[in-house]
């Protein structure tokens, strides 16, 4: 009889296997850090349902496949073609099953302005300014996807933008699992530091390849100094067998500005959190969602804006249009702690139910213990606008297209957020094809 | 060109229409008047093919083809166009790329070939000028945010831009100021080619003095109750509709 294999334990000794390869990397404050991460997954495990960040999300089905977790990269050009993004320019790094591929990327930023490199690269190239602020943000005391990606924190990106500079060509980080032969599972860690009156575009493009089942656990976290601009945009089409667990972290500093977009065209079990601390005054962050799940496919999207400290403004709107037998989750929450006075927090959550048997479930979450404050949320979830859709099938939209183009116009509200033409155009059109087609 | 016997509708329970009979020539222009509540909005909806009515009797025959059997798009495409009472908003598609879209959905229906982008353009200035409408507000979002009287005249320009066959304009007059109205008259006046049809459904005769019917209806509780000329509607502007009702509601 043989033993179901058990994620957990598979992990762990994988963690402690890979410690007696690590020689003297292992007293690094780095290796003492990932070390307490993986002790606080230990004694965390994996989360079930009756955890309330849970309650819809079940992971059983995660936890409970066989995964290579030291899956090999072996990928050639044409391999990747199937994934292009049309006229997609600027510094691009494709990463497949963790693994940086220098001969798939193109670097175009000077090092002067931008250091862009490997996670593992930074570390060994800028020890403190990594020990400064990798796993400063990102919770893993609570959470233990967060706590095992800090364990294994090794593959992704860090970059690090100079103080005052501008960086006008985008960053875009390509995730390519490659589950062609077997079930892979894969932890990514970036960390993105935005200097004082700096700026940039960081997109997370997420892809499979392969038949067999991907599981993704990746963290990102970006520390904004005072005045930074970041925009950040997570693009997800994975595969119907892949699971995805993923943490933008962000920490702004004083009047810092930022803007994050999460686009999920497809996935098959998905779990975004998107937490935004505001350690600064007059921090500006705009927060936008869209999710268009079909078949059986399972899109959460949890996100946190921490309005720590007064006078800031945040701006939330997640949409969903979901198909099928799809299943969604939106929870949003929003704390105004006592010293943040004078607060604005707008929240919105629109879910649009193109088939009788999706389901969604919304949860706005406000905790305010400041009393100078406006916020307001709400969300609503319902069919198509029928009176919108006779009103163009009168002007001879037949009825499909008509639904189409309403759907397009409700997504748009995001799509247009994102500051990257191509990839904006690539979503508009796999958008376009994906409501003109399901 | 549109021949309308014995049409009965119902929403849930509820009977609307009682059996309208109405026959549109070629170059018609006929009116419809009558108190809130008649039911002439349904009319023009059951003709324009909307699903939220039950259609439980009598038949609509235009050019021939049986109307009820079409969807709505198939009945635009045939050449009929409801200006809306009520015109919907609708966040993120702009006038000009929905019309683009509708203009070539008819095309294709009817065979023809897309219009070239040239073409549209040029299709378009013309008909701006003939209603009056601004650019700004054609790349808007389609009635979102627009004035009363701007759906109003985004409808009638949109009726320029598809040229039906027979325009049904349900209080396209209301909300709109004596300019915008006389814009608006003179509009249709100029779709007015001696074969393209009008219903008009107005409560006010000022309209009628612009747009000129050759027949005036008036609907009460579901059935047209009395028919004559223009001067039907100047007797109605005197006297209301009271003596109207008096004289149905002692048949009763
Ligand atoms: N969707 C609906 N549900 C229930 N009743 C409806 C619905 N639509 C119309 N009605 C009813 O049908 C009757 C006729 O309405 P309709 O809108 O056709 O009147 P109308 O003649 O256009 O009135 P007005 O001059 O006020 O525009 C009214 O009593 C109205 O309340
Ligand atoms: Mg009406």
């Amino acid at each position: 009889m043989t033993t179901p294999i058990d994620f957990k334990a598979q992990l762990i000794a994988e963690f402690q296997l890979n410690e007696t390869r690590l020689n003297g990397e292992s007293r690094s404050s780095l290796h003492q850090r990932r070390r307490l991460a993986l002790s606080r997954f230990e004694q965390l495990g994996f989360p079930t349902i009756r955890h309330e960040e849970w309650k819809y999300s079940n992971v059983k089905n995660l936890v409970s496949q066989e995964f290579n977790i030291t899956p090999s990269a072996e990928i050639s050009h044409e391999d990747l073609t199937s994934l292009e993004i049309p006229n997609l320019a600027g510094n691009i790094l494709y990463f497949i099953n963790g693994q940086y591929q220098p001969q798939l990327s193109t670097i175009v930023s000077p090092a002067d302005e931008v250091e862009i490199l490997t996670f593992t690269e930074g570390y060994k190239k800028y020890p403190a300014l990594v020990e400064e602020h990798f796993a400063k943000y990102a919770d893993d005391l609570n959470d233990a996807f967060t706590a095992l990606n800090t364990a294994f924190a090794q593959y992704g990106a860090f970059i690090h933008v100079t103080k005052g500079k501008v960086v006008e060509t985008p960053i875009i980080l390509r995730f390519i699992s490659d589950a062609r032969t077997e079930n892979v599972a894969v932890q990514l860690r970036n960390l993105v530091i935005v200097e004082e009156h700096a700026s940039v575009k960081v997109a997370e493009s997420f892809r499979t390849i392969g038949d067999f089942s991907s599981f993704t656990n990746t963290v990102t976290e970006a520390f904004l100094g005072k005045e930074a601009n970041y925009d950040h945009y997570k693009v997800q089409d994975e595969s119907e067998k892949a699971f995805h667990i993923g943490t933008t972290q962000v920490h702004h500093s004083d009047k810092a500005l930022s803007y994050d977009t999460t686009v999920t065209l497809n996935g098959g079990w998905v779990r975004n959190n998107l937490n935004l601390v505001m350690g600064g005054e007059y921090v500006e962050a705009h927060l936008t969602g869209l999710y268009l799940p079909n078949g059986k496919q399972h899109i959460d999207n949890h996100t946190l804006v921490d309005h720590a400290m007064p006078n800031s403004y945040s701006n939330e709107l997640y949409k969903g249009i979901m198909f099928d037998k799809s299943t969604g989750v939106f929870n949003g929450k929003i704390f105004v702690r006592e010293d943040a006075q004078k607060t604005n927090a707008y929240q919105s959550c629109k879910n649009v139910l193109a088939s009788p048997d999706a389901t969604m479930n919304t949860k706005p979450q406000l905790e305010i213990y400041a009393d100078d404050v406006k916020c307001s949320h709400g969300t609503t979830t319902g069919q198509m606008d029928e009176e919108a859709l006779f009103y163009l099938q009168s002007r001879g939209i037949p009825k499909d297209k008509g639904r189409a183009l309403l759907m397009l116009a409700f997504a748009e509200d995001v799509v247009e957020k994102i500051k990257i033409p191509a990839i904006r155009e690539y979503l508009e059109s796999a958008i376009a094809k994906k409501v003109g087609e399901v | 060109m549109l021949k309308i016997e014995n049409l009965q509708a119902s929403i849930g329970e509820k009977q609307i229409l009682k059996g309208i009979n109405l026959e549109v020539k070629p170059g018609e222009v006929h009116a419809i008047m009558g108190p809130n509540g008649s039911g002439k909005s349904t009319l023009a909806s059951v003709l324009a093919g909307r699903e939220d009515y039950d259609v439980t009797g009598g038949s609509v025959l235009f050019e021939g083809k049986d109307l009820l059997e079409l969807a709505p798009e198939e009945r635009a495409a045939e050449g009929i166009f409801l200006a809306f009472q009520y015109p919907v908003e609708i966040p993120g598609v702009s006038t000009t790329n929905f019309l683009k879209t509708a203009l070539n959905e008819i095309r294709k229906y009817q065979g023809q070939e897309s219009l070239d982008a040239v073409s549209f353009l040029k299709r378009m200035k013309e008909k701006m000028k003939l209603v009056n409408i601004d650019q700004s507000l054609l790349s808007r979002s389609l009635n979102e945010g627009f004035s009363g009287g701007e759906k109003k005249r985004n409808e009638v320009f949109q009726m320029a831009m598809l040229e039906p066959k027979l325009g049904i304009l349900d209080e396209t007059d209301s909300g709109l100021d004596i300019d915008a109205l006389r814009i608006v008259a003179e509009g249709v006046n100029t779709l007015r080619d001696g074969e393209r049809s009008f219903i008009v459904v107005t409560h006010y005769q000022r309209l009628l003095d612009y747009i000129v019917p050759d027949f005036v209806h008036v609907l009460y509780k579901g059935r047209i109750v009395k028919s004559g000329t223009k001067e039907l509607a100047l007797e109605l502007e005197e006297k209301g509709y009271d003596w109207i009702k008096a004289e149905v509601d002692a048949l009763v």
